[in-house]
Parts: structure tokens; sequence; C-alpha cells
């Protein structure tokens, strides 16, 4: 490979620093695990204290989109190395994405509530 | 040599040279067909979310439909195997940026055998898939449904548990046979007849113990289908114009169709990645096996489809929060 041999083997801003290339996959894979296993057991367990609606969801659900973000950012950065690239790739990959899936997202999930507030409201009967 | 440029040589002056930001040309295009890969998942994903917040008060519980683990019968497993697959895939993942690392210090061996591990994990995931997908076709209940489209389930309102439409269906033979292209009319023939007709489990309901009432899809406040109680059953169940079993592209025992019909098209387009995903590594491991890339001097190939197949771990991250968890 010649040019790209060199890895930044630190993860949460320099504060776990490892040895080696080795090291820091496994330590990822430790740490992914822990946030899977905190969603799952969330996701089983579904605390009442969580079931408060906040920004017109709920609040474990935030926590679920927020932990499967973090998911991915360990996964594109270590796993599929985005950290050893320059930032000019990171960028107009990570950027991109953002913009557009953000932007989809929001417009859809706006119309979807849109169109649920129209059935609600009574001019459509759902089962005839 | 000297005379004529080799093919491995024209290949290391493309891989080798870095191109733009870098990166060499090959993985520049890895991560091209990955951004425009995630936008059509993000299609598939924001339709979905589209359809659940269109149906909030309605959308099938997934903890209710996804609860079965291999070798425990009748056990309520919500999201174990879910979970389990989930931990599969990232394993696999694991398994291939070890490969492409052994790949960077030139040991053929470890790249070997990490790509095999990459590859039976692989395997085992869509294997699970196929699995999850035979449990959601079969069905387990079996449900009516109206006119409407509503789907009607029948519950034990003492003890809340579900009640299998085979528990109180009565048994009317049928003189009806099923319409095959050949006792029939040749170019036309019918689906396979249903195990049980309406009016088979609509008489059974009428004779059957007054404690089973029907749940409807309608969510109440606390996140809990609502269910009928006996008169407001009796009523729904008389509309009943089909029987349920199991969910297709039209019909969905467990709720609304929209559900069935995203649960195949997502799960199953993420599947058909991991398994080309898998083809994939396999071609990439028989070139590793013939030492193709040790006498390129790099292991780049094993790199960029190691990207690929780490994009589809990427992936799965976010259905089985959208799908199984949200």
């Amino acid at each position: 490979m010649g040019h790209n041999t060199e890895h930044k083997l630190e993860i949460f801003r320099g504060l776990l620093k490892f040895k080696s290339n080795v090291q820091k996959i496994w330590g990822v894979l430790i740490f992914l695990s822990i946030v899977t296993a905190i969603e799952v057991v969330l996701g089983i367990i579904k605390p009442q204290a969580l079931m408060a609606q906040f920004l017109s969801m709920k609040l474990i659900n935030w926590i679920f989109v927020i932990l499967t973000l973090v998911k991915a950012y360990y996964i594109t950065w270590d796993f599929m190395h985005m950290r050893d690239e320059k930032f000019g790739l990171q960028v107009s990959v990570v950027i991109t994405l953002i913009f557009l899936i953000g932007y989809a997202a929001f417009i859809f999930l706006v119309e979807g509530n849109y169109i649920y507030d129209i059935m609600y409201e009574g001019f459509v009967s759902w089962n005839f | 040599m000297s005379s004529t440029v080799s093919t491995t040589e024209i290949q290391s002056e493309l891989t080798q040279e870095p191109g733009p930001l870098n990166a060499s040309y090959g993985k520049l295009m890895m991560w091209f067909f990955i951004v425009s890969d995630a936008l059509t998942f993000t299609g598939f994903l924001v339709s979905y979310g589209f359809s659940r917040f269109k149906n909030i008060d309605s959308w099938p519980i997934a903890d209710e439909v996804f609860h079965h683990f291999p070798g425990l019968h009748g056990v309520d497993a919500p999201m174990y195997y879910v979970a389990l697959m989930t931990f599969i895939l990232i394993f696999s993942s694991v398994t291939m940026v070890l490969a492409v690392d052994a790949g960077h210090n030139m040991q053929k061996d470890k790249v070997v055998f990490y790509m095999f591990l990459t590859i039976i994990g692989g395997a085992v995931f869509v294997g699970s898939q196929a699995w999850e997908w035979k449990n959601f076709i079969k069905g387990e209940y079996g449900a009516l449904e109206t006119r409407g489209g509503l789907i009607l389930q029948f519950v034990d309102s003492n003890t809340n548990k579900r009640v299998s439409i085979e528990d109180f269906a009565v048994y009317k033979p049928q003189y009806r046979e099923q319409h095959k292209s050949n006792n029939g009319l040749w170019f036309r023939s019918e689906p396979p007849l249903d195990e049980y007709s309406v009016a088979e489990v609509t008489e059974g309901f009428m004779a059957a113990d007054p404690s089973i009432v029907v749940r409807i899809e309608k969510i109440d406040e606390n996140g809990h289908k609502i269910v009928l109680n006996r008169q407001e059953s009796i009523e729904k169940v008389n509309q009943a114009v089909y029987v349920v079993r199991g969910a297709n592209l039209i019909h969905n025992e467990y709720g609304n169709r929209l559900f069935a019909d995203f649960f195949f098209f997502i799960t199953g387009f993420h599947g058909f990645h991991v398994f080309s995903g898998v083809i994939l590594n396999i071609i990439i491991f028989i070139n590793v096996l013939l030492g193709t890339y040790e006498r390129r001097g790099h292991y780049e190939m094993v790199e960029k489809v190691g990207l690929y197949w780490h994009f589809v771990d990427l992936v799965w991250v976010f259905v089985f929060t959208f799908f199984y968890l949200v």
C-alpha cells in the first residue's frame, strides 16, 4: 500500500489511545457491542420514564436514533478507516449524506404527519 | 519482460499512484458507490417513516411480530434474535477489518483466515434472515380482515394472551377444489384455498367462550393495541371478508399491510446486499489464496471489498433501529 499504512490510534478525542491498529479494532468492537446491548436492553424494558414526548417523538426513540448515529460514526471512522483519510474526502462523503438524508427525512416525515392529521380529522373513513 | 508491460504493472500504476485526496481511484469509486447506495436505502427508510407517521396510531408493534428464537418454542423472546444477528454482522465487520489490517502488513495467511471468518459470518447472517422471513410469512395466530383492510386479531380477555383462529374455528367440509390450470380452464388458476373459510372462523367465534374478543390495530395512549368488548367484537367479526394467515405483499395478519411490504423490501434489499457481499468476498478470497495480491505487492482489493462490507453492516445498524427498536 505504501502511502496509507499510518493509522490514527486515538478514539474519543484522544481519551483512549491504542498501541496498534488491531488493538483499536477490538476496542471499537467492545464499544459498539456495549452500545448495541444498551439499545436492546432499553428496547426490551421500555422504561416508563422515557416514554415522554419530546419534539414530537418519544424520548426513547430519540435515544435510539442518537445511539445509532454514534455507532455509524465509529463504523465509518474506524472500520472504514475514514479517520485516516484526508479532510476533503471525509467532508465530501459526510456532508453530502447529512444534507440529503436530513432533507429527505424531514420532508417525508412532516408530510406523513400531515396526512395522519387529515385522516384523523375525519374526512376519510378508514374502516368502511 | 523488458519489451512488454505486464498487467500487474498497469494495475499498480492505477492503484498505487494516489489519486485525488490522497486516495486511490479504486477506493474513491467505492466511496462514490457507497454514497449513492446509502441514498437508495435512505429512500426506502424515509418512505417507511412516511407510512409509519401516516399510520402512527395503528402501526404494528415490532416486539409482538418478531419474538421467535430458534429452539425456543412458545417463548416470548422479543428482539433477542435480531440482536444476535446484529452482533454476528458487527463481528464479521471486525474480522473484515482485521483482514484489511493483515493485508497492510502483507500477511497472506492472516488475510485468508480472517476473510474466511467474514464469509462465514455473512452466510450465517443471510441464513438468519431467511429464518426470520420464514416465520414472518408463515404467521402464527391468523386474523380476519374486513372489507376496509382492518385486521382483527383475537385475544383471551382474561389472560390478555393471543388466541389462534385454529383454536376456535369450526370445521365445515367444503366441496370446493382448487382451480388449477390442469383441472379447469387451462389459461386460469387460483391461489391455494385457505385452510379456514370466513364462515368457519365466524361461526366458531360466535360459539366460542365469551372471553375471546377482538383486538384491533388502533393503539391506545399507553402504546397497547385496543381490545374490544364481546359485543363490539361480534359486530366487527361480522364485517370480515377474508381469513389472513401470515404475511405477503397483499395481506398481513400482523396489522397494516404496508408494514409487511416494507419489511420485505427493506430487509430483502439489505439481504441481497449481504448476499452480493458474500459473493464478492469469496471472489477476493480465492484471489488471495491464489496469491494474486501477493504478486501485485499490495492488498488494496481486500480493502475495497472491506469498505463495501462495512457499509452493509452500517445499513443494518439503521434497519435494526428503525424496524425493530423505534
